[in-house]
């Protein structure tokens, strides 16, 4: 009996795993983040546009938004750019921008030149936002509920796709709990 | 013998360039040079071995040259330089990164099997082992001469 059980049970825990562990569409580099549920971290930065205006998160209490993390740099944002755009026409929800490891002229150039799909967009100088929101590379979209959670956060450019079938369902869920 | 102690020597010698190399380059990545406190200097160097840098996942952010790295390694020096224990600052990068951002995992209900495994699976192995042992003491030695049955 066990010899026929502990073989066949292995086998099918075998199987499990490598249907998880060799899933085509799983990106072993990202990584989950611990902020998910909890209070989105607090930032407060001039705006990469006009240095005089503030872009923080008070202004934002009570409001579901999305943060988009990214750079001139930084090639994967230039290919979800459009997409971005596509989706501040949509007007669901504020898009915020964080710029990161930038120089504001270059940044003006790229928002000026491609379109600007942002509310505002907080210039990080230093990195200091991006180490509290956990960033470790661009670009990184954030889903904030209106209590000021992190709901959900996505790693690599932004597709028609991803925001229909993983943001669209939780920010209508985000605004049904009460925001 | 001649060519062995050549050999030898050579490769002393490239032991010695390469080492070399290694410190020239870690010292510098460190822009702000050493900590003025060595005590404080040895734990920064202890918990920046500690940490991943995130962008390359197999470098610590002792060793790696990112920008990234770099911020973190001055988020852990103001740090120290702040008065905060190892604990606060290793609490303040999982806090932001997951238990991932660790290379040495901290012993907690989540992390046990991967502590334990190696344990289990000796474990294991011992129990297959015994009983292999335990098996063959039963069989009948096959080298002793039929013959001698009388």
């Amino acid at each position: 009996m066990w010899k026929f059980v502990i073989p066949v049970a292995a086998f099918v825990a075998l199987v499990v795993l490598f249907a998880f562990g060799l899933n085509p569409d799983r990106d072993i580099h990202a990584l989950p983040s611990p902020l998910i549920g909890k209070e989105a971290p607090k930032f407060d930065l001039t705006d990469v546009m006009d240095p005089s205006r503030h872009v923080d998160n008070a202004a934002l209490k009570g409001q579901v938004y999305v943060l988009n993390v990214w750079g001139t740099w930084c090639v994967e944002c230039r290919v979800e750019h459009e997409e971005l755009l596509a989706i501040a026409q949509q007007h669901v929800v504020p898009l915020i921008g964080l710029d990161y490891m930038d120089q504001r002229d270059k940044a003006k150039q790229w928002l000026t030149q491609l379109g600007n799909p942002y509310q505002s967009v907080g210039f990080d100088t230093d990195g200091r936002t991006a180490i509290d929101w956990g960033v470790y590379g661009a670009p990184e979209t954030f889903l904030v509920d209106g209590q000021g959670r992190v709901v959900y956060k996505f790693i690599s450019p932004m597709t028609a796709e991803v925001w229909e079938h993983e943001f669209l369902p939780r920010i209508a869920a985000a605004r049904r709990s009460g925001a | 013998m001649r060519a062995f102690t050549t050999a030898l020597r050579l490769a002393l010698l490239l032991l010695s360039v390469s080492a070399g190399l290694g410190v020239r380059a870690a010292d510098s990545v460190d822009v702000y040079g050493e900590l003025e406190n060595p005590a404080l200097q040895s734990r920064y160097e202890h918990i920046t071995q500690d940490l991943r840098c995130l962008v390359c996942q197999n470098e610590s952010i002792a060793d790696s040259n990112v920008e990234l790295a770099a911020d973190l390694r001055r988020q852990v020096r103001e740090m120290l330089i702040a008065g905060k224990s190892d604990d606060a600052i290793f609490k303040f990068m999982t806090d932001r990164y997951g238990e991932f951002v660790r290379f040495n995992p901290p012993l907690t209900p989540k992390t046990w099997l991967i502590w334990g495994a190696p344990f289990i699976m000796v474990a294991v192995g011992a129990i297959v082992i015994v009983r292999i042992a335990r098996q063959r003491a039963r069989l009948p030695l096959d080298d002793e001469p039929a013959s001698e049955i009388k």
